[in-house]
């Protein structure tokens, strides 16, 4: 979080703050965030599922046009309906879950209640992806699931084959290649959702600390927009990078 | 030069001269989705949806250079 120290200027904490044990495990503000994006979800679809109705109303007429929206470019995307049915729960669900995280960020109370402990004033609530590990997190399922859908498409030699292929030296080091990018999405993958929206804090921390009127709201409305986004794009690339593992490989490359 | 002022340093090149080629990048995505959809506007969703998703793979590497500007400073 970041704090404002007068007119010593703005201290940036990096990692969360840890605010209790569990058992054994520690527990930090962005878990809780975490904990209560999971509980406004929850409610969300259990007072919707409740008010279903043959003619619908205006709340459902817009998740319905969501929800057949978003299936149907999955399903374009994919090409394959077995497969669009499979995967698109897991690329809506990280996408409403980012996007309601990042959104929550904005709400007062995120960030500026909490308590002291001895000289450092600790924030009850964080916004989760400012945090390394909830990205970090997010990415690993993304990744996992991509490997094991490649593998479940094609087969396990012929997945493995699009990497490590002996057919010749080029093709060895084109796999090689592909091989490390797939690593690398792990570091995109979270750094991209981590620094998007911790640089969007530390601007408006920023631009609040010089020009406290007025001024943080329009920065505000953009980070919403960019929250959003990223949040979108998280699902999104992970179904482009589900659509390349289970493309089978070019012959006669 | 002590600690403090090397990071100061540091963080500003780090964030400077690593946003110089994501923006360069950025601006050349856009150029050429301008020029597409000038060629052919029907495909205009397409085409833009196609440019945010290559938009969105240059940004991360200009975060990633923003993200080592903090680390300098605040690690």
């Amino acid at each position: 979080m970041i704090h404002f120290f007068g007119m010593g200027g703005i201290h940036v904490i990096l990692a969360a703050e840890q605010i209790g044990t569990l058992w054994g495990i520690p527990i930090t503000n962005s878990l809780v965030m975490t904990w209560v994006a999971m509980a406004l979800i929850f409610i969300f679809v259990l007072i919707v599922n409740r008010s279903i109705a043959l003619v619908p109303g205006k709340l459902q007429t817009a998740l319905e046009w969501a929800v057949e929206g978003a299936r149907g470019y999955v399903g374009e995307t994919l090409e394959d309906e077995k497969l669009a049915e499979r995967f698109f729960p897991l690329i809506a669900g990280l996408a409403v879950f980012i996007v309601t995280i990042n959104e929550l960020e904005f709400f007062p109370g995120v960030g500026s209640i909490g308590f002291f402990k001895g000289e450092e004033f600790v924030p009850l609530l964080r916004a989760s992806t400012t945090d390394l590990n909830t990205t970090l997190a997010l990415t690993i399922i993304s990744v996992i699931v991509i490997e094991v859908a490649g593998i479940m498409g094609v087969g396990f030699f012929r997945y493995a084959g699009k990497f490590i292929n002996f057919g010749s030296p080029v093709k060895f080091i084109v796999g090689i290649i592909e091989l490390i990018s797939e690593l690398a999405r792990l570091i995109t993958f979270s750094f991209r959702l981590f620094g998007n929206i911790f640089a969007g804090e530390v601007l408006i921390a920023i631009v609040a600390f010089f020009v406290p009127y007025v001024l943080p709201a329009p920065f505000m409305l953009f980070e919403l927009f960019v929250g959003a986004v990223q949040g979108i794009i998280f699902g999104l690339l992970t179904l482009f990078f589900i659509k390349l593992a289970v493309t089978p490989p070019e012959a006669g490359h | 030069m002590d600690i403090d002022s090397a990071r100061l340093i540091g963080m500003a090149l780090a964030a400077g001269l690593g946003v110089i080629g994501p923006g360069i990048g950025i601006g050349l995505i856009g150029g050429g989705a301008m020029h597409a959809i000038g060629r052919n506007p029907e495909a205009s969703g397409k085409i833009v949806s196609n440019m945010i998703l290559a938009i969105v793979f240059t940004e991360a590497l200009g975060i990633l250079a923003l993200v080592v500007s903090f680390i300098i400073k605040f690690v």
